[in-house]
């Protein structure tokens, strides 16, 4: 496959290491009422979609950033790449 | 010795003739033949045995597809089983072997399958071979397994190198027949990337076969001049020998050319194949279609073959199958061959054409609506019966009869990510479907388009597709003239009176078994498939599915796509493992990592490990030194007794920088860093976010917004990689970076009571190393020898007084042999793993082997150590109550009662006199070796609830080593439980 | 019609005209006791336990294509019972059981072969742990032995030892591990499910979920709604997307593995063998052709197909254990849907939707497991409680934190 890097363009898959869901970027807030429940949802539970799936690769053996990958499952089609920490700050709740 | 079938022109070449063997009996071929077609030239029709019923085969096509005629080519370490001789290029010097067969070719005794083939019959042996129920493995199977398979592969490694490498380009266009040449001229004329490949040895294709004239020449000199255009620029690769095995995500297509299997043995230093990956933006399906067959009595001798087949030994290879040929079709296109034939003239003695409208000759006769209900001769065919329209029956004499059921195209690659075929009425056959692999064009016969014209002209069209997809201009231009013929065919499928009628020749599936199948309800195409092995064999059913499709659609009265279709998948033919396995074997698996001491280590005779990737020194041996004990054993008392070096570069370590580095530490490490000193180092436990322990290590201050992290040489990437995620996707906000440096520095320990004397030999004043100045767990940066920088860490694994130090890597080397130097008024000793490994059990430092990947902090001893106080990977989750029960597992240390015996790593724990079951297991050992210091065998275990049962017996058992023994459960901290020496 | 040398020879003397249908075609009836969705190995041999073992009835098989055609068609065959772990080794040891009297009970012969399977050990570390595993083998009363370099020599002359990068170093073997012909055993359970009255509709897919006040009272089908008091569901790497239609997220990640096979060749491997120092594992079928796998390629995919870089992965470690392989070609590949885990292990269990029960999760293992994976979800359909060997197969284990992880790597799927 081939993961079009918002810096460095057309890169084969091989060069990254595939984590899960994007999901993981909105960990929970360990002050939280129910924190150990979220966390074993934030931590177990996915949505392993048949279609479009945010993912996170890690440019291993390039520049070492996380990348958030738009995937539909069922084709490999990939439509979106972005840098995860873009993403993070664009999304989740601040520490 | 030209050959007794050989007929004038082809594209052979008669000034290099070749000898070459079959069976042990020479033979001449000329350069430019297959195996195959030098075989019938010298009139040997007989080449192989089916697989189950041992029929006498010969070779049914002229290319890839063939099913019957395989040999063993070559012998020795370079035989290569289940070789296509229609495919394999004749070289001089060739030998090979017919397979399958015992004691001979012409006479094999398993022949007798074919007496007995009604006790064979499809799914028989899932009915049987039950009983006694003994009898499977030691009678039945290994009886059912000696005569399965085809080839024998030779025991010996594949002697031949292969190679990888990688391409990329605008447009690849797979297959050199009309369609695709047309598709590269036009690509390539206006300016794109082009990569042509085929399977072939002589580009062309089809029209290498045929006769037809484009543009007023021969089709086979049209193809010559546009491949001579084509590599004439550069801007084209034209790759023969290369077949493209699969289409993979994104435009990548696996391509194998085969460098030097037309060779003797490839060039020195020459791989036999290299796997290219080629990476297009956009790719032409230019790869033709397959001939297939019609189904009927007999069907299956030596000399019946495909009608193109006969065409094309006849046109390309000058060859003859048979003195007298006869033509059994459902289509114009069988016709073909009986006109080249007589051109050529060859005896033709009949055209059976199953539609009563055939087309009449002057040349030869045709019988209209006949069918072939009979065939003779066991090893090569002799004569064969028709019944006509009337009801008469004709006995025709031929020695090959040409069999034309039809073309499917090949539409194998837009299968492959999971597109189904869809039918076509007017060529009865499968065409490419819809939701094709992205940017993929099936073009010419692939596309169903048949005629030479429809071929050049869709190439073209597909050309221009993808030139415009690619932002590039381009003119349109005329197409030469070529032949223009529809496709014009009456589907026949098989001749539903026939007794015995093959639908798979390889695999030996008949009609009947198709029959069967359905009464036995395996109706869908999947389950034919696998229940008869209809498909199944080495040519993955590209000239027996369709029938088999067509047959099953007949019994069950439905049409062919209600049936179905199987999916093909790659590799579009069958690829050696070795070209897909490229240059990583033997030792070249994996690359080797070195420490910057292994040469110094190298030149001491050190015995090397693999730990991971990385070579380290595992001990020292002596002269004098017979067994690695004494070695250990030395290195370890040394060290303890006066100073010794490690290197232990292979460790992680991670440069953290930033204003937020201590607090980013604070997330990552379940125990707190933000109030940790400058120029201070501390232990680390890194939970992962289900709070199992992952990793260990130190992490050391050298300024408030720096520090350098380690971690084991196991995890350094993990951990690495987990760091960056922690960094980039939980904590975008915080300023801090991270850089591995573990190959930046060279880093080496140096432990025991004269360690801090050996480095005061080095370290640049007026730098203090006193027990004051520079207390357990300091750091700094610093220079030594002068001006070098180093870093400086006051950190023990061995439990000794002992510090590390790291200089830039390219020191590394030097470093070592200035501290073996000055060290030696020290009594220093080098030391390896092994005695690394032996100091941290006895001091009772958890590693690796304790960090399974199940333990957590609590069970390590350390539960205390996780913070509840702030937010750290893995704190929340580490409260959950399977991982805080009562009887947690906690780490211990083991000692034998009988001082004799040892503690093997692996053993289970038991409670002394339960009995040993799993419901009483209470541990296992984690690391284990012989200490020295104590002068027995000791071990570190996790235990239920151990931390309250010292000085408790307990069973160690290892039945798989029939081990049983009675140990002690003590402290983990064999050595200097106090750490009186680690502070001196 | 009773499968038996007799017969076979009986009906080949007389034309093959005896052999009936090895299965019904059905048409749903308006509603069952039990409706089991997935008509794959463990599906088949839930109903087949179900109706022979717990003596249910009303029993109905729901597939959505051919029965056999997923996971259990495109498996590389191999039965073992060396797990480590406690929650896992009693279960797969019950399932060797079953595997070892399996074609006398169906009368189907699915060519159990015992032929043993062997781990390779290249280095210290590896030794130990296979050394714990084996210990855990035998203590929970399977059978293992630790065999060295030149025992191992005996039976596979041509591995390489010579110019190996990791040199082996032994091997722990399990002699009662093997290979099974995958499709037999589908076809096995359904005819002889069938035989006992449990209805086999195949091409009728599942499209929901009726529930009512936390109560499931049917499916909703492509062959109309069908109503049940239990639903068993039961589709490996299409769990997510159907438990879906009932609300439920799941510790899943549907993955790909790749599996290969090459031509039909004389025998020449006697057993399993496992590579230690690479992703690799092989046998030899019955027809000649080696199967062999690897890794899994590592992200998240329905696709059933997967790309090159684990294809040349797996043909290295080939490579590097048996060098003669190179000559050898790959005749065919193929894809399936794995369900990865969060812990690399099953969960059989009820849901929190009455009468809706769930079994997944298998990862790339499920094949060996399909015999007690029938038994023990049969047991819990039928019984509403656990069978022993599988009472740690449960949803809620991830938030108690009593996971079943063989190999320690944690919640994330695609390292397991």
């Amino acid at each position: 496959m081939l993961i079009h890097h918002p810096l460095l363009g057309p890169r084969d898959a091989s060069e990254f290491v595939y984590k899960g869901d994007a999901a993981l970027i909105h960990r929970p807030d360990w002050q939280s009422e129910d924190a150990q429940a979220q966390f074993a949802d934030y931590g177990y539970l996915r949505d392993n979609p048949a279609g479009p799936l945010r993912e996170l690769w890690f440019h291993e053996q390039g520049d070492r950033s996380w990348l958030v990958v738009t995937r539909d499952t069922t084709s490999h089609e990939i439509t979106s790449v972005e840098l995860a920490s873009d993403v993070a700050r664009r999304e989740a709740r601040a520490t | 010795m030209t050959g007794v079938n050989r007929l004038d022109g082809g594209l052979i070449d008669r000034t290099k003739p070749m000898r070459f063997t079959f069976d042990g009996i020479g033979f001449t071929g000329f350069e430019g033949d297959t195996l195959a077609s030098a075989l019938l030239a010298n009139d040997v029709r007989l080449m192989g045995r089916s697989f189950k019923y041992h029929r006498p085969r010969g070779p049914m096509t002229s290319g890839s597809e063939e099913p019957n005629a395989l040999v063993a080519l070559r012998s020795g370490a370079r035989k290569e089983p289940n070789t296509r001789a229609t495919t394999a290029e004749l070289f001089a010097g060739l030998s090979a072997t017919s397979q399958n067969r015992w004691p001979s070719l012409r006479w094999d005794a398993m022949a007798v399958n074919d007496r007995l083939s009604q006790f064979f019959a499809a799914g028989f042996y899932y009915k049987t071979f039950m009983w006694p129920a003994a009898f499977w493995e030691k009678v039945y199977e290994p009886i059912i397994r000696r005569a399965a398979g085809l080839g024998t592969l030779s025991h010996e490694p594949d002697p031949d190198s292969y190679d990888k490498g990688f391409l990329h380009c605008d447009l690849l266009v797979i297959g050199t027949g009309p369609s695709g040449l047309m598709a590269a001229l036009t690509a390539a004329r206006a300016g794109a990337d082009v990569i042509i490949a085929d399977e072939d040895f002589l580009p062309g294709g089809r029209l290498s076969a045929e006769t037809h004239m484009i543009e007023g020449q021969s089709g086979a000199a049209w193809a010559a001049a546009s491949v001579a255009e084509l590599q004439a620029l550069p801007n084209v690769r034209v790759m023969t020998r290369s077949t493209v095995i699969g289409a993979f995500d994104h435009g990548i297509y696996g391509v194998v050319e085969r460098v030097s299997d037309h060779l003797k043995e490839p060039f020195a230093g020459k791989p036999r194949q290299i796997l290219w990956r080629v990476y297009s933006k956009r790719a032409i399906l230019a790869a033709g279609a397959t001939e297939r067959p019609i189904v009927f009595e007999n069907n299956d001798r030596p000399g019946i073959m495909l009608a193109s087949a006969v065409r094309a030994y006849v046109n390309r290879w000058a060859v003859t199958p048979a003195r007298q040929v006869a033509i059994f079709t459902n289509n114009d296109d069988g016709h073909r061959t009986a006109r080249d034939l007589a051109a050529k003239g060859v005896d033709v003695t009949a055209v059976i054409d199953t539609r009563l409208d055939a087309p009449t000759s002057a040349d030869y006769q045709v019988i209209a609506g006949g069918v072939v209900v009979q065939t003779w001769g066991r090893l090569g065919l002799t004569q064969i019966e028709v019944r006509t329209p009337k009801g008469e029956s004709l006995r025709i004499p031929c020695g090959a009869l040409g069999v034309s059921g039809g073309w499917n195209p090949n539409v194998h690659l837009t299968c492959h990510q999971g597109a189904r075929p869809v039918w076509n009425d007017t060529i009865a056959a499968f065409v490419p479907g819809n939701s094709l692999p992205p940017g993929l064009i099936p073009t010419g016969a692939a596309d169903g388009a048949f005629s030479t014209y429809e071929a050049l002209s869709s190439g073209q069209k597909a050309a221009h597709v993808a030139l415009s997809d690619l932002g590039i201009p381009h003119k349109v231009s005329d197409l030469p003239e070529a032949e223009d013929a529809p496709v014009n065919i009456t589907p026949f499928w098989h001749v539903a009176s026939a007794k015995r009628a093959w639908v798979d020749q390889q695999n030996d599936v008949t009609a009947k078994d198709v029959q069967l199948a359905h009464q036995e309800n395996f109706v869908s195409v999947e389950h034919l498939k696998r229940y008869t092995t209809l498909g199944m064999a080495t040519d993955q059913g590209k000239t027996s599915n369709t029938a088999g499709l067509a047959i099953m659609a007949d019994i069950a009265g439905k049409s062919i796509p209600e049936v179905g279709t199987t999916m093909f998948r790659p590799p579009y033919t069958p690829t050696a493992i070795g070209v897909l396995a490229g240059r990583a074997r033997d030792e070249d698996f994996r690359p080797i990592r070195k420490t910057p001491s292994h040469v110094w280590a190298e030149e001491q005779g050190a015995v090397f490990v693999e730990v991971g990737m990385w070579l380290r020194a595992q001990w020292f041996p002596k002269p004098g030194e017979t067994h690695w004990r004494q070695s250990v054993d030395r290195e370890v008392l040394q060290t303890r007794k006066s100073v010794g070096i490690c290197d232990v570069t292979t460790l992680g370590k991670i440069d953290v920088q930033g204003t937020d580095a201590a607090a980013f530490l604070n997330k990552v490490y379940c125990n707190g860093f933000a109030q940790l000193p400058v120029g201070r180092t501390r232990y680390g436990l890194m939970l992962r976010e289900d709070a199992i322990a992952m990793d260990d290590g130190t992490a050391a201050r050298l300024a408030e917004d720096h520090f350098v992290v380690t971690t084991t040489t196991a995890n350094a990437v993990p951990v690495y990689r987990h760091m960056e995620f922690v960094r980039q996707c939980l904590f975008p906000d915080m300023d801090v970076q991270l850089i591995s440096t573990t190959e930046a520095w060279a880093q080496f320990a140096v432990a025991g009571p004269k360690s801090r004397a050996l480095l005061q030999q080095i370290i640049d004043p007026p730098f203090d190393i006193s027990n004051d100045a520079f207390p357990f767990m300091a750091c700094a940066e610093i220079t030594v020898t002068g001006g070098l920088r180093a870093r400086l860490f006051r950190i023990s694994f061995s439990g000794e007084l002992a510090f590390e130090i790291a200089v830039p890597t390219r020191y590394g080397d030097a470093l070592m042999r200035r501290m073996m130097d000055v060290g030696a008024g020290f009594d220093v000793v080098a030391y390896g793993t092994e005695a690394l490994s032996v100091m941290r059990i006895e001091k009772g430092h958890a590693a690796g082997n304790e960090l399974n990947g199940t333990t957590t902090a609590l069970n390590l001893g350390m539960g205390r150590m996780v913070s509840k106080k702030k937010d750290a990977i893995g704190s929340t989750l580490s409260e959950r109550e399977g991982l805080t029960e009562g009887d947690a597992l906690k780490l211990v240390g083991l000692k034998p009662v009988d001082p004799d015996h040892n503690v093997p790593a692996g053993a289970h724990l038991m409670t002394k006199g339960a009995t040993v079951s799993a419901a009483n297991d209470q541990g296992y050992v984690t690391s284990a070796c012989f200490s020295p210091n104590l002068g027995c065998h000791i071990g570190l275990a996790y235990l239920k609830s151990g931390d309250s049962r010292m000085g408790e017996i307990i069973r160690l058992v290892s039945p798989l080593t029939g081990v049983d023994h009675d140990v002690e459960v003590v402290s983990a901290h064999f050595v200097d439980p106090k750490g009186e020496r680690l502070r001196a | 019609m009773r499968y038996s040398g007799f017969n076979v020879i009986k009906q080949a003397l007389s034309g093959h005209k005896g052999w009936g249908p090895a299965w019904r075609d059905v048409t749903p009836k308006e509603s069952y006791d039990y409706v089991i969705i997935g008509g794959g190995g463990h599906g088949l041999a839930t109903a087949y336990y179900l109706a022979k073992q717990f003596k249910q009835s009303r029993i109905a098989v729901l597939e959505k294509g051919w029965i056999g055609g997923g996971n259990v068609g495109r498996n590389t065959t191999i039965i073992r019972s060396n797990y480590l772990l406690d929650g896992n080794q009693p279960f797969y040891e019950f399932s060797l059981q079953l595997w070892e009297g399996l074609e006398q009970e169906l009368n189907y012969n699915a060519m159990v072969s015992q032929r043993g399977i062997l781990n390779l050990i290249h280095s210290d570390a590896q030794r130990d742990a296979f050394i714990r595993r084996g210990n855990a083998m035998i203590l929970h009363g399977a059978d293992a032995e630790l065999l060295s370099t030149r025992q191992i020599l005996r039976r596979y002359p041509f591995l390489n030892v010579n110019n190996a990068r990791f040199p082996i170093q032994g091997g722990l073997a399990q002699h009662r591990g093997g290979t099974v012909r995958h499709d037999a055993v589908a076809w096995g359970y359904a005819r002889a499910a069938d035989q006992c009255g449990v209805d086999i509709i195949q091409n009728c897919e599942v499209t929901g979920f009726r529930i009512e006040n936390g109560t499931c009272l049917g499916v909703e089908t492509t062959q109309g709604f069908i109503g049940t008091k239990k639903v068993a569901a039961c589709v490996a790497g299409s769990s997510s997307r159907l438990m879906a239609l009932a609300g439920m997220r799941l510790p899943i990640e549907s993955h790909v593995l790749q599996a290969f096979v090459s031509e039909g060749l004389k025998p020449v491997l006697p057993g399993v063998i496992t590579f230690g120092a690479g992703h690799f594992y092989c046998s030899q079928s019955d027809k000649g052709g080696l199967v062999f796998g690897g890794d899994i390629d590592g992200y998240n995919s329905y696709a059933q197909r997967g790309n090159l870089p684990v294809v040349e992965d797996v043909c290295e470690g080939g490579m590097a254990i048996f060098p003669m392989l190179g000559r050898a070609r790959l005749l065919r590949m193929w894809g399936g849907i794995m369900d990865m885990s969060m812990d690399g292990s099953p969960i059989i269990d009820k849901t929190h939707i009455d009468g809706l029960y769930f079994n997944g999760g298998w990862c790339y293992g499920g094949f060996k497991a399909t015999p007690a994976s029938g038994y023990v979800y049969a047991h819990l359909l039928a019984t509403d409680t656990p069978h022993h060997t599988a009472a740690a197969y449960r949803f809620d284990r991830f938030a108690k934190g009593r996971m079943i992880d063989e190999k320690g790597v944690g919640n994330q799927p695609n390292l397991h």
